[in-house]
Order: C-alpha cells, then structure tokens, then sequence
C-alpha cells in the first residue's frame, strides 16, 4: 500500500443553472491572455450535445486516453513510444482550431469613431487570429440549452446507438448542463503522453501540471488526454492546462471556479488512494467493472491502517483529519452518489458527477403538480433514454450504477419531503437508500444546502516541508513572461497591423531579453 | 589570398561557428520557456500532414549526407577501394532522394505558410528570415545535386574542393585556396549554410536539440514533489 493523497472535485449537476459564472471567472484569471483566447480551462456544456471542442467524447477520432491491448495490457489509445516519435513532425490525432472554434472579438473602436448617421453604428466580429472581419458560426457555446436544435444535439456521440429512443421534440427532450474542467486524473494519459516529460502529478495532492520550461510543444498531450483539457498556447508554442488553481488550493482555499458558483454545486476535498492499485484498477478488462475498480483504489480515512500508511508517506496529520471529513469522500465512497466522468477512457478521473435527478423529475411536473415520490421511482426506471445516457456519460453504460444513484437521491427528496410536510420520519426510505436516517440527513444538507464550510475541505499545503516559501513572498508562482494575468510578466503588446489582433506571432525577441537580462543586473 | 577571401572563408565559418556554440548554450541558460517547436498545425493540418514528415526527414537525411560527404575524404574511399563512379552514384542517388523529399515537404511548408492567413500571421521575423536562408540553402543544393552531380555526364567533384576546405576548418588551417578555387554555386551554398548556423540559436530551429529519446525509456507517470526538500521524483 503507498498512500498518496488526492485534491479531488465532486460536481452536483442537479444544481448547475449552466449560468457560465465558473467560466467567466477561470477566464479572467487564467486564459485572458494572447495565444489562449479560445481556451476554456472550465467550460459548461449542455447535454446532449456536442461539447467543446465538438464531439470530443468521441475516442475513435480522437484517440485520447487508454485502452486495452490484446494481452489486456494498458497501453495508450493513440500509440505507444515509438510511433510518437516517428510521427513527431505531425501529430495525426491533434483538433484543429476550426474543432474548439475561431476566437474574435469586436471593432469596437468604430462605436466611438463612426460618423454622424441615421443608423447606429455597429461593432462587427473580427477574428483574433487573422485580424479580419469574419463571420461567426461556432462558438463555445453554440449549442447551448438545446440551442440549433436536434441537427446539432444529435450529433452527440454518446447518442449513438440511443437514435432510436431519444426524443428530440421540444416537450420530450431532456437536458441537463455539465460544467469541465482538468480532471486531475490517477491515471493521467497526458502524462504518459508527452515524450518531453514536461508534464507531472503532484506527488502531495495530485495537481496535474504542464512544466512550462520544459515543455517543447510536440501537443501529444493535448491529443492525449480523452477530456481535451490540455491546450496548445499558439503564442507562447506550449501547452497550458487547469492548474486546479493550485496558489488557491495551496492557501486552503477553493478554486475560482468552485468559489464563484452560483449554484453552490461544486465540493472539494482530500480522498487518499493507493498509488500501487492504481494501474490494476485501470486495467479491468470489463468496461463495467471500471467503476467499481476506480471505487476500490480510494483508502477509507477512517482505518487505522491507513492511517498508519499515510503517516509512513509523509502524509501530515492535518492532512488525515481533512480526509476524514472530505466531502468527495461521502458523496463518492460513503453514500455512493457520484459518479466519474466517463469512467471507460481509463485515466481514473477525480472531478466526479452527482447525476440529474432533475430531468426525470421535471418530465412527471410538466403540468405543475409536484411529483409524488412513488411515481419518481417508478419514472427513473421508465424513462430509458436519459438512464441510458447518464449510463453512456458515468457509468461506462451500466444502467444499474445510475439507477442506484438516481433513487438514492429521489430516497432522499422522499425523505425530506415527508419530514417537512408531515413531520413524519421514514426509516424505510433512508433504507432503501441504503444509509441510516442520520446519514441521509447529512446528505441532504450536503447536497441541498451546501454550507461553504462542508463544501470546501481543503488543507494548508505545509511550509515546513520545504524551504522555498520565504523565496516565493510576493510572487504568485506564475511569474514568466506571457503567464497568466496580473501576477505575470505581461507581453508587452506588439507591433501589428490589425486594429484589432495583437500578436505578431513573434515568441523569441533577441533585444527583449538582453534588456530583460540588465534590468536583472541593475 | 585577399580580405575578401580571408573574411568568407576563414572568419565567416569561425564567427557562425562560434556564435552557434555559444547561441545555444547562452539560449538554453536563458530562455527555457521559449525553446519550442512552435508548431501552427492547430491552425493548418491538412498540409502539414505529408509537408511536416517530408521536411523534417528529408533534412535530417540531407544533413546526414552532408556529414559523411564531407567527413570522409577521397584518400579514404579510395584507400577502401571505392570507385570514384561508386561514390558518385552512391551519393547523388541518396542525395537526391533526401533532397527531393526535402524540397517537396518545404515547398508544402511555405505553401501553406504564405496561403494561409492564420499561420501567416503566426510567422515571426525570425521565421522569415530562416525560411528565406532555406530556399537559397534547399534550392542550391538540390540544384547541384541534380544538376551537378545525377544527371550530368561530368560530375562536378566537390571532394577536392569545399570538402577539402571544410575538413581543413577542423584542424585550424584554413584551406582557403581549396574554397577559392570551388565553382561559386557550391561557395554560395557554403556561406548561407554558415549564415543558416549562426541564426539557428535564436529561432525556433533549437527544437532539433529537443527530440525526446527519453521518453523511450521513462515510466509513463511522472510525479513531481512540490517541496523538493523530502526526496527527489518518485515515479510509478
Ligand atoms: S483530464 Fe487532466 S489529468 Fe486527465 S488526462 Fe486530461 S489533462 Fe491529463
Ligand atoms: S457557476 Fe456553477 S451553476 Fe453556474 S454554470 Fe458554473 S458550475 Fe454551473
């Protein structure tokens, strides 16, 4: 047993408004940034549809993540080492820009500077990359909430096979919102993807980080990675990724996404593992099995044996008690509510899903009345095609894993509904849920009323287990040229001669780095 | 033997050999975070597919080539009892394979540079300028190749001339006679291949130092400890 600790993310998406906030603020601060205009560490993607980049879940083009080779070894979907390298000077599987869409903004310059007229005048898009005008007809979000209708949410590619039972027409289709990030996997194949070893998982909380020295821009990793959250910074020519938000997490605080939700859907806390099932629990040749395997690899806090362990790895105490209350842990582990996001790419991600309940509900409340508890139950089994479609997106298409959550939540609801409108306490649905009712109660304020406090365990990364905090006083860690934001070096903005572009493409100025150098010695 | 003669081949090679050594070095001390392929195929994918292989292996078949024309000198093919007809066909056969296949894969790199706006606008002035010491540099030796050397009945025989001055560069005696006497196509292949060197710490080029044979033999996880004070990288 080697102990490692995890920094992992549970995400509640009956609770997502798809509002974009997690977006907008991951943006602000991190992807603000020539060369990173069209990335989205955090995007929000409405399901069913295509996502971002479009149609990323689909592994047979895309070749991310792991699979099995004849003999059940794990090896990478894309090809191992060999063929890396012999196709270095053209990666066969990487998206193009066109996949993620063309970044643009507006002249808005001409709002202020257009002549006296009768019309108003209009700010057009231009696009970022060439600087022309053009036309915009994708974005990040161009599907969004079922937008474009069933042409584009169809072209799903977790729908196959459901053709026949999804329902596209207005009153039968169903949709839920599913917010992304880096899933800061156990089993990360970016990782194993990038031949320059620039990429690494943190050893004390598993933070998955691109080195932005070393890296030397081969983007095996950005076509590695089956959730497509690495992206090429065609400015700077490296690879850029969610850093979890690690100066935050670092100072035991949550990350910018999770701070700014405004459904309050996003939990974060320590879950301890054993590094040295990992590769086995990834391995499980029957696709179905996956979840249960992912389950297995996580240590139960509570164990003294682990403990023990944990202590043996350096793990710090303050450390264990955090894992003891870690909200992953209940919802993941202890209660059995969360899933992985598509468990079947086989990198053991750690940003798990509380499935919708929502969808199913809302199909019984179309006439206004509140659904009564027994048709819930019975609806979940009756409506296949969203089971079928949670089943394809956590449960690597074992309906009975969604099923199971599913009515542990509508147990729940039932619970809490007979407990406030009748004052009644029903053990037997805390039963069938298959928790005590004190538990299902501590769900239920977990999930329902999401004190920032429960939603958020994170611990103080330890000062003294290195001497390098006292040199990183007043620096952010982010600190070279074309980094992020305002704790960054900034680009100056180059010459160009679009109104609107600023970049020249240039990525090694021979003059700026003499100066940059006598500044140093000055 | 003039200033002129002195400056291209005498000075021009020490100084671009030089500049080459020490670029680099100073390059790799000073700027990791820019030492890059600085790849635009997420912009253009269709061409780069063919167009990126086919440069990349026919240079480095070229550069191969170039190495062992050079390095070897007549007394020793001769001594291993090689044909000068042997050598000639041996070289100008592999050279013009590389060569063509090199010429092919650029004439597709420039193509989609100057045709597609997004990769235009991503080109820097270095680019510029080592895109257009690679025409002269491409072009030039394919010329010669063909030209001089497959199909022609009277092969020009560099071994006597540049390959003689080249070697001579090594043990610090100069052979300036040796370069004077070459035909001028060849000297001007040889004076921007030395200009090519001396620009190639300070543009993108340095990614050819890069190639990842490592990755052969490391573990596919890597872990990094945040505190490095408790022990090195441990890996899976
Ligand atoms: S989700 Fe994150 S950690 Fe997992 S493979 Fe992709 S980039 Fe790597
Ligand atoms: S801020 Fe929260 S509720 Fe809003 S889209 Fe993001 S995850 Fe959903």
């Amino acid at each position: 047993m080697r102990v490692k600790a995890q920094v992992a993310m549970v995400m509640n998406l009956d609770k997502c408004i798809g509002c974009h906030t997690c977006s907008v603020t991951c943006k602000q601060v991190w992807t603000n940034r020539p060369g990173t205009e069209y990335v989205w560490f955090n995007n929000v993607e409405t399901a069913p549809g295509q996502g971002y980049p479009r149609q990323w879940t689909d592994q047979e083009r895309w070749r991310g993540g792991w699979e099995l080779d004849r003999r059940g070894r794990l090896r990478l979907k894309a090809g191992g080492r060999v063929k890396k390298l012999l196709t270095i000077f053209s990666n066969p599987d990487l998206p193009t820009i066109d996949d993620y869409y063309e970044p643009w903004t507006y002249d808005y310059e001409t709002l202020v500077t257009a002549p006296l007229s009768d019309r108003d005048p209009v700010a057009r898009p231009h696009s970022q990359l060439t600087g022309r005008p053009m036309e915009v007809t994708w974005g990040p979000n161009w599907d969004e909430g079922l937008a474009g209708g069933p042409e584009l949410a169809t072209a799903d590619p977790r729908l196959r096979g459901l053709e026949e039972q999804v329902r596209m027409t207005y009153e039968q289709a169903f949709m839920f919102f599913l917010p992304r990030i880096c899933e800061h996997c156990l089993n990360p194949s970016c990782v194993a993807s990038c031949p320059s070893g620039a990429m690494y998982k943190r050893e004390e909380d598993g933070i998955v980080l691109v080195d932005q020295e070393r890296c030397r821009g081969w983007r095996y990793c950005v076509s590695g990675c089956p959730y497509k959250k690495v992206y090429f910074n065609h400015r700077t020519g490296k690879a850029e990724k969610c850093t979890l938000c690690y100066p935050r997490i670092e100072q035991g605080q949550p990350t910018i996404c999770s701070e700014t939700c405004v459904g309050r859907i996003r939990y974060l806390g320590l879950v301890l593992y054993d590094a040295d099932r990992v590769e086995a629990a990834a391995s499980v040749p029957d696709e179905r099995d996956l979840l249960g395997a992912q389950r297995s690899v996580f240590l139960d806090p509570e164990d003294p044996e682990v403990r023990a362990a944990a202590r043996r790895e350096g793990i710090p105490d303050d450390w264990l008690e955090h894992a003891r209350r870690s909200p992953i842990y209940d919802l993941a582990i202890r209660w059995g509510v969360a899933l992985p996001l598509h468990p079947e790419f086989r990198t053991l991600p750690m940003v798990w899903y509380v499935p919708p309940l929502s969808p199913v509900v809302s199909t019984l409340e179309a006439d206004g009345y509140e659904a009564d508890p027994d048709d819930v139950f019975g609806a979940i089994d009756h409506l296949r095609i969203p089971l079928a479609y949670l089943a394809g997106l956590l449960a690597a298409g074992d309906v009975e894993q969604v099923r199971g959550v599913l009515h542990r939540l509508a147990a729940m609801r039932a619970y809490m509904r007979k407990r406030e409108v009748l004052g009644e306490t029903d053990a037997s649905l805390a039963a069938f849920a298959g928790l005590s009712t004190g538990e299902l109660e501590r769900m239920y304020r977990l999930l329902a009323i999401a004190d920032y406090g429960d939603r958020y365990v994170i611990p103080q990364a330890h000062a003294e287990m290195g001497d390098r905090l006292l040199q990183q006083q007043g620096t952010c860690g982010l600190d070279f040229a074309g980094g992020p934001g305002n704790c960054g070096a900034v680009d100056p903005r180059p010459d160009t001669t679009s109104p609107v572009v600023p970049t020249d493409g240039e990525r090694f100025h021979l003059v700026d780095l003499l100066e940059r150098e006598e500044h140093r010695g000055a | 033997m003039s200033a002129g003669s002195i400056l291209l081949w005498v000075i021009l090679p020490y100084a671009a050999a030089a500049t080459f050594a020490v670029g680099l070095w100073w390059r790799y001390r000073t700027d990791q975070f820019g030492w890059t392929s600085g790849s635009t195929q997420m912009f253009e994918s269709r061409i780069l597919g063919w167009a990126g292989p086919a440069f990349h292996y026919g240079a480095i078949a070229a550069i191969g080539g170039h190495v062992i024309g050079l390095m070897i000198p007549k007394s020793f093919t001769d001594a291993i009892g090689m044909s000068e007809s042997t050598y000639r066909w041996f070289s100008a056969i592999a050279g013009a394979v590389a060569g063509a296949v090199c010429a092919v894969g650029f004439v597709g790199l420039v193509y989609r540079r100057a045709t597609n706006v997004r990769v235009r606008r991503a080109t820097s002035r270095t680019d510029l300028g080592v895109y257009l010491l690679l025409v002269v540099l491409i072009g030039l030796g394919c010329y010669l190749t063909f030209g001089h050397n497959l199909l022609t009945k009277t092969p020009y025989d560099y071994r006597e001339t540049m390959s003689e001055w080249w070697r001579s560069l090594f043990v610090l005696q100069p052979d300036v006679a040796a370069a004077e006497g070459a035909n001028a196509l060849y000297q001007i292949h040889a004076i921007i291949a030395w200009a090519f060197w001396a620009l190639f710490p300070f543009s993108r080029l340095v990614h050819a130092f890069s190639i990842p044979v490592q990755y052969l033999g490391r573990p596919y996880i890597l872990y990094r400890r945040r505190w490095p004070a408790a022990s090195g990288g441990r890996r899976r």
